[in-house]
């Protein structure tokens, strides 16, 4: 990847995969609103139109080709997003944000390894998508919440992604890029690859990683932080989960003794990652990171 | 979407898996019906969709008509963790020399499927997995390119399963990839997989279906038995909410899944107890949040926290969703709302006029009020 910050910067060429759908073109307005580059739209059946001003195709091969969009973000609704998903990767785009909620497992299995052979990245299903604050925003999250700066934000969960983000914006502390993977089970990035890149990218100096309950993620990740370099602020949703029950995204519940919040917590521990109580405590251990 | 016992062996048995005799009872007459033609000798399986139902007692056995009579009579209407015993599986007793577990589940970590095979059957499979590690045996199944003949060969190699059961093991365990398959399990697990005198028999089976994919698999919703959630939960399912019953007194409403886990976790740490999860989802209107505190209105909470951090969902239309629920029901426990983000300052301005409303700037200040509120 040639980007700057990490995965989207000001020169990612986006394709708005269901644009003339209700979400789609809602999004989209937002996008542009907050100046991220939308070149094309598809829409099956409605190609040779426009919507706001943007072209759309029938196809993402026809729409990569005439605008060379270099990343897609998809609101096609969940029986169909599979299927938008595969066919994004197959145009050789190099980023593919898969907002939709709701895709069976197995399409997402197959996918997950569609995405990996075409060496693209995947960001979801399930997610809020990517900002990098005033480079561009590619997903629906509140713009308004977000600042630049050095703080790297990685998260399965949208909205609590949003609340430690304006809790280190009210502290003045801003953020390189802020990524949502999602809340699936599974999901195309986890949080040792959006880790890695954060070690990397020279905008980062601290990173914050959002975790929940389900899956062994956190603990896959606590086992990388011992060999990176930059301060790792960490948070947990779901202490009080009750085992065995689906906590509203799919990829959270603890099954079979696994994916418990006391679990997670303690690898990160472990691993000498200060680990916030709330939203706001990780705003504020953050901050104390940053002082040094 | 969990299938009761006696539903995913009728699955298992039309792929090919061979299943004890029996059939479900309804009542004490149809137990006897079905004892009779064992000559009493059978096993009565509660049909209920909770884990350890063995251990619960859901699980007798019988040696005599009278005796299956008796214990049916015990076993309807039985609570096991909560959930009434309303059907039995009367099944013939199996003479069991060994027992196998067998099963498919979703890796998340490899993003695989991934087969497990074990010697030792019967026991909580968990369990065994934690005692006596070296006893299971799993192999990964690419998801692109399917099960093949040696993903089974390495599972029977690695679980030290008897050579002269290798065939019939890799047939049963082909046929239950099948149904992973076709009906998009999450899991799908033989546990006992029991060897009779007759060969392989699924004593138990188990079959979970993604509910992701249901909308593909119509005939299950005539199969679907909602009895693993509360009434409450059952309401908040019809109107498209996440809700999750708990055992405490502070009712929460919150929009997101990470947000009301956390609020949760917030309510636990100020001292408190939550009494539910409850995600709004994202753009909630004024309707959906009105149900929404009627429902955590009705279980009986001391006090109610709304924690709203509006991205798409916008402060004003949960704070006239409040009013309506203010105004149509009668509420005469404490509400506190925090609303943060979109249209935050017009959703204030409705709340300002309200009584028996505490509105709050930060969620870590409301928590604690709605926590001192419920004691």
């Amino acid at each position: 990847m040639i980007f700057l910050s990490i995965i989207v910067d000001e020169n990612t060429k986006v394709v708005v995969q269901g644009i003339t759908g209700k979400q789609g073109s809602f999004h989209t307005q937002r996008m542009l609103s907050y100046g991220t580059k939308i070149v094309a739209g598809t829409s099956p059946g409605k190609g040779g139109s426009e919507i706001l001003g943007i072209p759309i195709y029938d196809t993402i091969e026809e729409a990569v080709k005439e605008s060379k969009a270099n990343t897609s973000i998809i609101f096609v609704p969940a029986p169909f997003a599979a299927d938008a998903v595969m066919e994004a990767a197959e145009a050789n785009l190099s980023v593919i944000v898969c907002i939709t909620e709701g895709i069976p497992v197995h399409d997402e299995l197959k996918f997950y390894w569609k995405v990996k052979e075409k060496g693209a990245i995947l960001v979801g299903p399930n997610c809020p998508g990517i900002i990098s604050p005033g480079k561009t925003h590619v997903g629906i999250m509140p713009t308004h919440v977000f600042k630049r700066g050095n703080v790297g934000v990685v998260s399965r969960s949208g909205t609590l992604t949003y609340q430690i983000s304006y809790n280190l914006t009210r502290l003045g502390i801003g953020q390189s890029t802020v990524i949502g993977i999602g809340g699936d089970r599974i999901t195309g990035l986890s949080f040792v690859e959006v880790l890695e890149m954060f070690e990397k990218d020279e905008e980062t100096e601290v990173v914050v990683m959002i975790g929940e309950i389900g899956g062994r993620d956190e603990e896959i990740a606590a086992e990388f932080i011992k060999d990176m370099s930059k301060p790792i602020v960490g948070y947990i949703a779901g202490l009080t989960a009750p085992p065995e029950k689906r906590m509203g995204h799919a990829g959270a519940i603890v099954e079979g003794g696994v994916g418990s919040a006391e679990s997670k917590i303690a690898a990160l521990k472990k691993s000498g990652v200060e680990v916030g109580k709330t939203p706001m405590e990780v705003a504020e251990i953050v901050a104390r990171k940053m002082k040094r | 979407m969990r299938l009761l016992e006696y539903q995913a062996k009728q699955i298992f048995k039309n792929y090919g898996i061979p299943i004890p005799k029996g059939e479900v009872a309804k009542s004490i007459e149809e137990v006897e019906k079905i004892a009779e033609k064992f000559n009493g000798k059978v096993v009565l399986k509660a049909q209920v969709l909770v884990g350890g139902r063995g251990k619960s007692g859901g699980v007798r056995k019988a040696t005599s008509v009278n005796e299956a009579k008796k214990i049916a009579t015990e076993l309807f209407g039985y609570n096991i963790k909560g959930h009434i015993v309303k059907k039995l599986l009367v099944e013939e007793m199996l003479e069991i020399k060994s027992e196998f577990y067998a099963g498919f589940t979703i890796d998340r970590s490899s993003k695989s499927i991934v087969a497990i095979l074990s010697t030792m059957g019967g026991m909580d499979v968990e369990e065994v997995a934690a005692k006596y590690p070296q006893k299971i045996a799993k192999q990964k199944i690419d998801p692109r390119w399917g099960l093949w003949d040696y993903n089974l060969r390495n599972l029977l190699k690695n679980s030290s399963s008897p050579k002269e059961l290798w065939s019939d093991l890799s047939d049963i365990l082909r046929k239950l990839y099948n149904i992973m398959i076709s009906y998009e399990a999450e899991l799908v697990e033989i546990n006992p997989l029991a060897l009779t005198p007759q060969g392989l028999v699924a004593a138990d089976a188990r079959l979970n279906i993604d509910d992701n994919a249901i909308f593909r698999k119509k005939e299950l919703f005539e199969m679907r038995e909602i009895t693993e959630e509360s009434e409450i939960e059952k309401e908040a399912i019809k109107f498209g909410l996440n809700y999750v019953q708990l055992k405490g007194n502070v009712g929460i409403i919150a929009n997101g899944a990470g947000m009301a886990m956390a609020t949760m976790d917030l309510i636990k740490i100020m001292g408190g107890e939550p009494a539910n999860f409850l995600d709004v989802g994202g753009g909630a209107s004024k309707e959906v949040v009105e149900k929404a505190i009627e429902i955590i209105t009705k279980s009986g909470v001391k006090s109610i926290f709304i924690n709203i951090f509006g991205g798409i969902t916008r402060c004003d239309e949960v704070a006239k969703g409040i009013v309506d629920a203010l105004n149509r029901q009668k509420i005469g426990i404490p509400i506190i709302v925090r609303l943060s983000g979109t249209n935050e300052e017009e959703g204030k301005n409705i709340l300002k006029k309200l009584k028996n409303i505490i509105v709050v700037n930060e969620m870590e200040e409301g928590a604690k009020i709605a926590v001192d509120l419920a004691r």
